[in-house]
């Protein structure tokens, strides 16, 4: 075990030295590991997995770092954060002045500090998990992320409750007007860089309730929601407006927020929505849902406190999930949360393909997720109420690579086996949502639905700017904070 | 744009039928004959449920909506007064009827059905329809709407199942009638109420191969398209009854299905209103609707 306790001597030891050593002594400072709740307790309540370090165990991961000049974790990072530079403050202890470093490029820290696929991102290019040829043991930068946004965003949080709101708004500079649709992560950036150059931003939001997939799909074990209305609040404070209950296309058209609303630039951010199905016998028995929907219910609708939820979860003890990604993980570990006595998760590929977190795969593992990898979905069986009761798969193995560079999984015949269970929940994707396909004409899309962009992120109607999901299908938090990004600076020359 | 959600008018027209009409300005300008609004009472636990909009005033920014008390959140929401504010109202959603002048048009309603069928005969009067309205009740008590169907209806025919008013018949056996009929013959059927009346309505019509629209009331969370909650078969394909919807060739839906999953909760509805504190809760709700005025 590598874990150190915050009292054991061996700590005191190593933080008086920690400013001496050299880079072969500093590989050799223990990983530190997060500190967790543990996984049986866990299994009953919501709150979140992952503690986060304390402040000794931050100042010993981040002299972990061996501060490379060519910093290849900073290539990897897809809004490339001065990862070195941020994780020297923290050993000198200014933690705010990390946090500075990182709002650079991302203004969302402990949002990704917390779902970034660190492994594949900028811990992939870790030269320290590479010398010790374990990725594991790369500098743990996403948790020193995280620390840094949580120490500030705490410190904040004490500062204002002592100031009064209103003297925080800014009144805008100029006189031209953005709307931003959506409120997830790439519309979150947009409207903050878009209100920093003075201009005025209102947000428009289908759901009652603003954050995106933040807020309904990605659950509170994983990512408090205390932490999405922080964010919220402070663009609130920057002045941003906002309107929920507003459908873009359906409570208004593009034509009638730029014509008649006099809006100057739109951005569309509206996420990827539509779920996929895949089209076997049974699909819409009654208890089979998507993950979109069942995630929906527990997090938005607080489905997870049934004793007060008006939203109903399905009664169900037996419960299968069908995929392999984050979503999949997000939906079984709710499932356990919600007292199902047996999850599974039927996913094709093996185990090493599987394109959810690391950390997420080990977490679901360890509250007692069955994983049923190398098989598929045949058929959902229900009975005479058509009722799910059962679900039929088929074994598969993995054959030729295909263009993605993976194994095909191939269906091995006669294999056929059938698990007794009373839900299904589906996660194999999602597409782009058919809203904008039926109400907004006028742009270009591909032939998945998505919108097509220019390097600018601008769309084939001037002054309108999409990014995020919507633009790339179903991706990540940052890589829709990064368009989000590009798109700001954009829309903030076009209105110069 | 502050002026939003709030009862203007609230009239009782059964014992579990209740009129609204509220202030929502930008969904009255853009709605259309056919589409629905989402509502919610709060900003935390309560649920979404469907509505269509029975009507709207441009002038006065306000729509009208018209439900039965099915369950816990149209039970809160009848206890709601004039002045109240609906904390959450989204739309309009879905696509709109296809109103054309196709002759002779039928709207056979069910029930609460008559609420949707509203907006849709009256624009399918204004599109130089000859109308028939069938509208159908279990009994006397029970008919709703009649006077406003009759407003849009150039031949009214009020069944009940146990005689106490009009014919004492189901909706299919006029509809069948027509039908059957030489020169009164329907060019399209509407028919919005109960699953199975609907399924039998376009039993009914399937022989005589006339175009027949059902609006379908499916379990619904988003209303865009996102959650997949609102699928149903229609023609062995998916669709969602939100965004595809909420009318579809009857004859292609999978009306057995769509009444299972209807049910998908019912257990759990009645268990959840079995422990509620409803006085309380009603007391809670109303004191957050006034709150989301400004
Ligand atoms: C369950 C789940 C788990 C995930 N886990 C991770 C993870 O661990 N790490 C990671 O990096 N990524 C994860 N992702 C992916 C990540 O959440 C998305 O890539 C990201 O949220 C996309 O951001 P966005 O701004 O494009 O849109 P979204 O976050 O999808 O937000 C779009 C918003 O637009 C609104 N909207 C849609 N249509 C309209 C309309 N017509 N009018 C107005 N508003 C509209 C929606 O209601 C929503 O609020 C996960 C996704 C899901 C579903
Ligand atoms: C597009 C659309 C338009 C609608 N328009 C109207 C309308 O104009 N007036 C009106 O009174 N109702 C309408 N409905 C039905 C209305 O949405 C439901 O009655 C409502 O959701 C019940 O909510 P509740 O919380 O009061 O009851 P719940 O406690 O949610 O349910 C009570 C009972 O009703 C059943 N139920 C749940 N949802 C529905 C549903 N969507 N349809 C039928 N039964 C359901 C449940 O199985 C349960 O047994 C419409 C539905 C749709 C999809
Ligand atoms: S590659 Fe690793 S060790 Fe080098 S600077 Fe980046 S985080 Fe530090
Ligand atoms: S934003 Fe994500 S990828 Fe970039 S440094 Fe932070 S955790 Fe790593
Ligand atoms: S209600 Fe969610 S997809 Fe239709």
């Amino acid at each position: 075990m590598n874990k150190i306790h915050e009292d054991s001597k061996v700590t005191e030891e190593l933080i008086t030295k920690l400013n001496s050593l050299h880079a072969k002594e500093r590989m050799q400072i223990p990983v530190q590991e997060m500190p967790m709740q543990d996984p049986v307790e866990r299994r009953s309540n919501i709150k979140e997995v992952a503690l986060g370090f304390s402040e000794k165990q931050a100042i010993i991961e981040a002299n972990r770092c061996l501060q490379c000049k060519n910093a290849p974790c900073v290539k990897a990072c897809p809004v490339n954060i001065k990862i070195p530079d941020f994780i020297k403050k923290i050993t000198e202890q200014k933690y705010s002045e990390a946090v500075d470093v990182i709002k650079e490029t991302n203004v969302l820290p402990a949002i990704c500090g917390r779902v970034c696929p660190q492994e594949t991102q900028c811990q992939s290019g870790c030269v320290v998990g590479k010398s010790l040829k374990d990725i594991n043991k790369a500098v743990g930068i996403g948790r020193l992320e995280r620390f840094v946004a949580d120490y500030d965003r705490k410190r904040e949080q004490e500062k204002n409750n002592k100031v009064n709101l209103n003297e925080v708004s800014t009144s805008s500079k100029t006189t031209k007007k953005v709307a931003v649709i959506g409120s997830g992560p790439a519309s979150i950036v947009v409207a903050a860089d878009v209100r920093k150059a003075g201009h005025e931003v209102t947000v428009f939001e289908a759901f009652h309730r603003l954050g995106g997939v933040l807020l309904y799909g990605i659950p509170e074990f994983r990512l408090p929601k205390e932490i999405v209305e922080y964010e919220i609040e402070n663009l609130r404070k920057l002045g941003v407006k906002f309107q929920t209950n507003f459908v873009f296309g359906k409570t208004r058209t593009l034509k009638a927020l730029m014509e008649k609303d006099g809006f100057d630039a739109v951005f569309i951010g509206i996420g990827a929505g539509l779920p996929n199905f895949l089209n076997i016998p049974g699909e819409n028995y009654v208890g089979v849902f998507s993950a979109n929907e069942y995630l929906t219910r527990a997090n938005l609708m607080k489905g997870y406190n049934q004793e007060q939820a008006h939203t109903p979860m399905y009664n169900a003890k037996k419960i299968a999930i069908l995929g392999g990604g984050n979503v999949a993980m997000d939906a079984a570990r709710t499932a356990v949360r919600l007292g199902a006595e047996e999850v599974y998760l039927i996913y094709r590929r093996s185990m090493d393909e599987m394109p959810a977190r690391a950390e997420e795969v080990e977490h679901a593992i360890e509250e007692g997720v069955i994983f049923k990898t190398l098989c598929n979905a045949k058929q959902i069986i229900g009975n005479d109420d058509q009722c799910v009761t059962g679900i039929e798969c088929l074994k598969y193995e993995l054959g030729e690579e295909d263009n993605s560079g993976r194994r095909r999984p191939v269906a091995i015949k006669n294999s056929e086996f059938t698990l007794d269970i009373d839900s299904v929940i589906i996660a194999i994707g999602n597409s782009s949502n058919p809203l904008i396909k039926q109400t907004t004409p006028e742009l270009e899309l591909n032939e998945r639905g998505n919108i097509l962009v220019k390097e600018n992120q601008e769309t084939s109607v001037k002054n309108v700017f999409a990014g995020g999901d919507i633009v790339r299908g179903a991706a990540t938090v940052i890589l829709a904070m990064g368009e989000g990004r590009k798109a700001a600076a954009a829309i903030n020359k076009a209105l110069k | 744009m502050n002026k939003m959600n709030k009862i203007v008018k609230k009239i009782k027209i059964s014992d579990k039928i209740f009129k609204m009409t509220v202030e929502a300005p930008l969904i009255a300008e853009e709605r259309k004959a056919g589409q629905f609004i989402i509502l919610s009472l709060d900003n935390d636990i309560a649920e979404r449920i469907p509505l269509t909009i029975a009507g709207a005033d441009i002038q006065s920014e306000t729509i009208d909506i018209i439900f039965q008390i099915a369950g816990k959140t149209t039970k809160v929401l009848a206890q709601l007064e004039e002045g109240d504010y609906i904390a959450n109202i989204v739309g309009p959603l879905g696509q709109p009827t296809e109103i054309k002048n196709y002759g002779h048009a039928v709207c056979v309603c069910g029930g609460i059905g008559g609420a949707p069928m509203l907006p849709i005969a009256q624009a399918l009067k204004e599109a130089g329809n000859k109308v028939t309205v069938i509208l159908g009740a279990r009994s006397k008590e029970l008919i709703v709407l009649e006077n406003e169907l009759r407003q849009y209806a150039d031949e009214f025919i009020l069944c009940t199942d146990d005689g106490s008013a009009g014919r004492k018949a189901l909706v299919t056996e006029p509809l069948l009638e027509l039908c059957k009929s030489a020169d009164n013959a329907p060019d399209m059927v509407m028919t919005i109420g109960p699953p199975l009346m609907m399924k039998y309505s376009a039993e009914t019509t399937r022989p005589f191969k006339i175009k027949t629209y059902a609006s379908l009331n499916t379990i619904m969370i988003d209303g865009t398209g996102m959650c997949g909650g609102c699928r149903v078969t229609v023609g062995g394909e998916n669709k969602f009854v939100c965004v595809d919807g909420p009318e579809f060739d009857a004859h292609l839906v999978d009306f057995d299905n769509m009444t299972k999953r209807l049910n998908s909760f019912k257990d759990r509805e009645r268990q959840v209103d079995h422990h509620c504190n409803l006085d309380q809760e009603i007391a809670y709700l109303r004191s957050i609707q006034k709150d989301t005025s400004n």
